[in-house]
């Protein structure tokens, strides 16, 4: 897993939802968290988004800008505002819910 | 069983634990050295007590002081409101953080744009702290307080135990790391990170006591070395962060054989003639109006005179006011302030807590160096219903000020004139008590001064009077009178008395000179008479002889020529012619 490697699946057209998903080395965790967030957009975006990876192992000083504090760390940049959500994005309707892409509360579990 | 051994062979050889000087008055003196360096130290405390200041005059210090750069990681405010809000206190974070020496990092948690799915770890929070601190190579963390992270996150379990591996993360690196802590309810901090952070507490306390606020500080636990147990009191002020190290003062000060006058020649004689013991205490107590200012600013004129700084706390009268005031009884303070020789500071009693004025006082002393200092009235500071620990408090500052080789002067009202006591038993602990009382006799207020102890000096055990005039303090001799010693217009009096007294002896001598005179010069006369006499009479006794052979003479000469012509024919044979005269008779 390298920075931007989810890059190359987008096509080159204004994305509706740009995403960041922050790691710090290849650990379980953010292995598993980037399958989820994987898995969660080619069913409910696809075609429509980006994911950028961000290892802050090497580039340490990307923390800062988005505030980055737990590990693994999903923004959202676009659209606006800028969500967040911490943890391996595991429950796939709080993804969905956190990245606003279903209103919370509706179609659950349908 | 080789336990016991262990420790007690520990405890006969204390190695003493390395420590990080933070740089902050009074804290490190009271800690032996400052926090422990390489560890984490947790500051705790109510809101607003100061644990930011605390924590920010730490990495400041250190960048500035002890050439180890700091990293603050705020949880709480941005850099930009950090930096104004310490820029008043002279502590410039911008240009430390241009110069390298701090960064500040400043972490924002916004719960509500914040959604949690799954397991997580704070790596994000130790990676940001782990490049600022390699980005300076920082010697110095200050976390601001960890404890937000609560209130944006809301697995506690896992902040527990991310909590606890930033601590010993933090140890690992080797950083020495300031915590803050929000104090909590029945905790000493709300969220407990008392159970982390285990080897030094440090707890700051703001109190209001009688409307004023006072701000304490204590050492609640440093594993591994000695540390003041008491509550100190300390201050934030345009310096930074003051803790007043009262209980680091021994009885061990230096004595000087040197005297210094009291700068009123009258009471320097009282004293043996060469007035106060350099590095002494004095105690001037009086009653309202009684001159203990006048006495007190004496003693500074004369320090300046002899060119040695002088401080003048004044608790009563602003700096200008007692220029003015001393300015009637002939002394000139305005001169030495202008000069920078005299140091007035002015402040009311009531302006703050006791524990700040100390603070200050100390600051002063120590920013000074005065060789003389005077408090005027120590009294004040004090107040109604002082507590036991104020009292021991000021006690303690005395006891600084003799550790300082200063002389100090310390006035004090009394109300009652008798009591030779006074209200905290400031009388052990001085070695000169000089005291001033107001008599009112025949419808006059009077002056009078005596010396109530001296140690270590032969002094007068009279009770003289002294006067205020222009020319500054007078003291005047003694006169006893019935009713004790004499002041003002009973004095005056008795001194008319005294010269009318003399003035009639002197008459009266006179007097008898001149009658003895007199005397004498009728016995002159007298004997000069006699002598006329005397002479007179010699002096016919002489002529008396003269008469008589004169008319012997005369005679012998007559009766010759009597015979002469009686005999005339037988004049040739002489002898019988004489017969023959005889026969003829």
């Amino acid at each position: 897993m390298k920075n931007g490697t989810a890059k190359a699946k987008t096509p080159k057209k204004e994305m509706a939802y740009d995403l960041r998903l922050y790691v710090a080395g290849q650990t379980p965790r953010s292995l598993h968290a980037f399958s989820n967030l994987k898995r969660i957009c080619d069913e409910h975006l696809a075609g429509r988004y980006r994911i950028q990876i961000i290892d802050l192992l090497e580039n340490p000083k990307l923390a800062k800008g988005d505030q980055i504090l737990a590990i693994p760390t999903l923004v959202r940049t676009i659209p606006k505002p800028a969500r967040k959500i911490i943890g391996d994005l595991s429950n796939t309707d709080r993804v969905l819910v956190g990245l606003d892409i279903r209103p919370a509360g509706s179609w659950d579990g349908q | 069983m080789t336990t016991p051994a262990r420790t007690r062979k520990k405890e006969s050889h204390p190695l003493e634990l390395a420590k990080c000087a933070t740089g902050i008055a009074g804290f490190d003196e009271i800690t032996f050295g400052g926090v422990p360096r390489g560890r984490p130290t947790l500051v705790c405390g109510s809101a607003g007590c100061g644990k930011t200041l605390f924590g920010l005059e730490f990495l400041v210090r250190g960048a500035r002081d002890y050439g180890e750069p700091g990293v603050c990681i705020s949880f709480e405010e941005p850099a930009a409101d950090l930096e104004a809000n310490v820029r008043s206190l002279g502590f410039d974070l911008v240009a430390l953080q241009k110069k390298k020496k701090l960064v500040i990092d400043y972490i924002q948690i916004e719960k509500d744009r914040i959604a949690e799915t799954g397991e997580y770890d704070l790596e994000g929070l130790f990676v940001r702290i782990g490049y600022a601190i390699d980005s300076v190579k920082a010697k110095r963390v200050l976390l601001d307080t960890p404890e937000a992270l609560f209130a944006g996150l809301s697995d506690e379990g896992t902040l527990r135990s991310e909590l606890r591996r930033l601590f010993n993360w933090l140890k690992a690196k080797g950083v020495t790391a300031v915590i803050t802590g929000e104090q909590g309810e029945g905790k000493i901090t709300r969220h407990g990170l008392e159970e982390y952070v285990s080897d030094c507490v440090v707890l700051l306390d703001q109190r209001v006591d009688h409307s004023v606020v006072t701000r304490r500080l204590r050492i609640m636990k440093y594993r591994g070395s000695r540390h003041g147990t008491n509550e100190y009191p300390f201050l934030i002020d345009e310096q930074g962060f003051s803790v007043l190290p009262v209980t680091s003062v021994g009885l061990a000060h230096a004595v000087f054989d040197e005297r210094i006058s009291s700068g009123i020649p009258g009471l320097d004689e009282m004293l043996g003639g060469k007035g106060y013991f350099r590095g002494s205490s004095v105690l001037v107590t009086g009653t309202a109006g009684s001159g203990k200012t006048s006495v007190a600013a004496s003693f500074v004129a004369a320090a300046c005179e002899r060119g040695e700084p002088a401080l003048y706390f004044s608790f009563e009268e602003s700096p200008d006011q007692l220029v003015r005031n001393m300015r009637s009884v002939g002394m000139n303070l305005d001169r030495w302030r202008k000069q920078g020789q005299l140091f007035v500071r002015a402040a009311r009693p009531s302006a703050f807590g006791l524990e700040m004025h100390l603070v200050q006082i100390h600051q002063l002393i120590r920013d000074i160096h005065p060789r003389v200092v005077v408090m005027d009235p120590i009294s004040s500071l004090l107040g109604d219903g002082a507590d036991h620990e104020v009292k021991t408090m000021v006690l303690r500052m005395v006891d600084h000020l003799k550790h300082a080789g200063a002389t100090a002067l310390f006035t004090a009202m009394v109300d009652d004139p008798g009591l030779e006591t006074t209200d905290i038993n400031l009388s052990s602990l001085v070695d000169t008590w000089i005291q001033l009382k107001n008599v009112e006799t025949d419808g006059e207020r009077n002056r009078l001064i005596q010396v109530l102890k001296s140690r270590g000096m032969a002094h007068s055990n009279q009770v003289r009077e002294f006067n205020l005039s222009a020319k500054g303090i007078h003291l005047n001799p003694v006169y006893l009178g019935s009713g004790g010693v004499l002041t003002g217009s009973a004095r005056v009096l008795r001194e008319a008395q005294e010269r009318a007294l003399d003035a009639a002896r002197q008459e009266e001598l006179q007097r008898k000179h001149n009658l003895i005179q007199r005397g004498l010069r009728t016995l002159e006369t007298q004997i000069h008479a006699l002598q006329a006499e005397k002479e007179a009479q010699e002096h016919e006794l002489a002529l008396m002889g003269t008469q008589e052979s004169s008319h012997r003479a005369t005679l012998n000469a007559e009766r010759q020529t009597l015979s002469i012509s009686r005999q005339e024919p037988g004049s040739k044979p002489n002898g019988t012619s004489n017969k023959a005269g005889s026969k003829r008779v």
